[in-house]
């Protein structure tokens, strides 16, 4: 490398690094909660188990679940119904003061086999919705999230011009050295340099798939836009159903169509993942992948038959994708803690980053490790 | 400490073991569960030991 394009990609790293690094930290400390958030969840009360039953329980019927949520909220109106891939037994219902809001719904948790309340749990309050607000807007809504995104793309050019810089910095020593015996800045730089290469691909992994995550929103909205427009358009004439039929029919409906899936969320009509006209049942599979993936079938919810069902785009696919890389939660409780180790250890790569540019320049032992004041070519 | 300059083979060596143990470590829970589980951890895991031990290790002599 010449003294030129080292000088070149030294200056890339320093400023990527440094506009970044605040955020990066405030992202790899608050992600840290969140790595966890389902255990603690648990334990704050915030999700509840449902009680064992004998394997083979046979489900309520889906309109008793949703009578049962709908009697703690008379005046609101249903939105939408979402169960974790792993707790199938329980629904989450969450209900408005109309089919449209987004903000301020009420949840509650219903027993999927005995259409029985198991709690009303709060999403929008304590410790963990400030981790999780802090994370993923920086309570700034859509324009925090993309702000967050470009400090994330910033980070991913560091971690690449950081794997340029380890070899000239690394051409004298060996793998892994950390000298000990010399300046503290010398310590720190081998430590940046050792961290920082082991945990490269990781990081910048999870660096990609939160840029492409800050985008969510935009890629939902493009998909209602381009997918579910297009797959709703003959009803666009129609007056709305002054009577919605059976929600079990038209989950019997999705079922029948998609037998070898299970619904994983539920949207009313008149919502903005569906139609005024339909339930829109979103199906996935049941492999860790497949599990992430959803397949909108759309019901007509008067007549109870299904009227369209897609593939979901390779956009949305790339998103839902990107999200267990994301978030580390596919691979059980022993791959959360090597996560949060990660998380750890990128935390010293940042603030030893940080120190070494504090120290920059004040001592005259640097120089002889310094490629970049060798000016030396390898 | 060496101070001879190593070959890019050995200077690239551990990096890209690592890099590839990392990527395996990653994609592997996507595909399946239990031996997929497995690999998961073992691959993520490594760097993380890499990193420990290096950072701990007493110094030499």
């Amino acid at each position: 490398m010449t003294a030129r394009s080292l000088r070149t990609w030294s200056w890339i790293h320093k400023w990527t690094s440094l506009v970044s690094t605040a955020f990066m930290l405030l992202l790899c400390v608050t992600g840290l909660p969140l790595i966890f958030h389902h255990e603690i969840g648990h334990l704050t009360g915030t999700e509840v188990e449902a009680p064992p039953m004998p394997p083979g329980t046979p489900m309520a019927d889906m309109d008793s679940v949703v009578a049962a949520a709908q009697a703690l909220h008379p005046q609101r109106v249903v939105q939408y119904l979402f169960r974790d891939p792993d707790e199938t037994e329980q629904w989450t219902v969450s209900l408005n003061d109309s089919v449209v809001a987004t903000d301020g719904a009420k949840y509650v948790a219903v027993d999927a086999r005995t259409a029985k309340v198991l709690a009303q749990p709060v999403f929008d309050e304590g410790f963990m919705h400030v981790m999780l607000a802090l994370h993923v807007e920086l309570f700034a809504g859509l324009p925090g999230k993309l702000f967050l995104g470009l400090m994330g793309l910033l980070m991913v050019i560091a971690v690449v011009s950081g794997l340029v810089l380890y070899a000239p910095f690394m051409r004298k020593l060996e793998f892994g050295t950390v000298r000990r015996d010399r300046s503290a800045r010398v310590k720190w730089l081998d430590l940046h340099n050792l961290l920082g290469i082991v945990t490269l691909v990781w990081a910048l992994v999870v660096g990609a798939t939160g840029v492409i995550n800050t985008w969510a929103d935009l890629v939902i909205k493009f998909w209602q836009f381009d997918q579910l427009a297009q797959m709703t358009a003959p009803y666009k004439a129609l007056p709305p159903p002054e009577r919605l039929g059976s929600l079990e029919q038209a989950m019997r409906a999705a079922i029948a169509r998609e037998p070898a899936m299970k619904p994983g969320f539920v949207a009313y009509p008149g919502t903005l993942f569906s139609s005024a006209h339909h339930y829109a049942v979103f199906m996935r599979g049941t492999e860790p992948l497949t599990a992430r993936l959803f397949k909108p079938v759309l019901v007509d919810a008067q007549t109870g038959q299904v009227t369209d069902s897609r593939e979901l785009p390779w956009y949305v696919t790339a998103l839902l994708v990107s999200q267990p890389l994301h978030f580390g939660d596919h691979g059980g409780m022993p791959m959360k803690v090597i996560w949060a180790l990660l998380d750890l250890i990128t935390i010293v790569v940042l603030a030893s980053g940080l120190v070494l540019w504090t120290r920059r320049r004040r001592t005259s032992e640097v120089a002889v490790d310094d490629p970049l004041r060798v000016g030396a070519s390898s | 400490m060496s101070a001879v300059p190593q070959s890019a083979g050995a200077k690239w060596r551990w990096p890209i073991v690592l890099g590839v143990a990392s990527a395996v470590g990653l994609l592997s829970a996507l595909l399946g569960d239990a031996v997929w589980d497995a690999l998961s951890w073992l691959g993520l895991g490594a760097p993380v030991a890499v990193a420990v031990w290096f950072t701990w290790r007493p110094a030499p002599k």
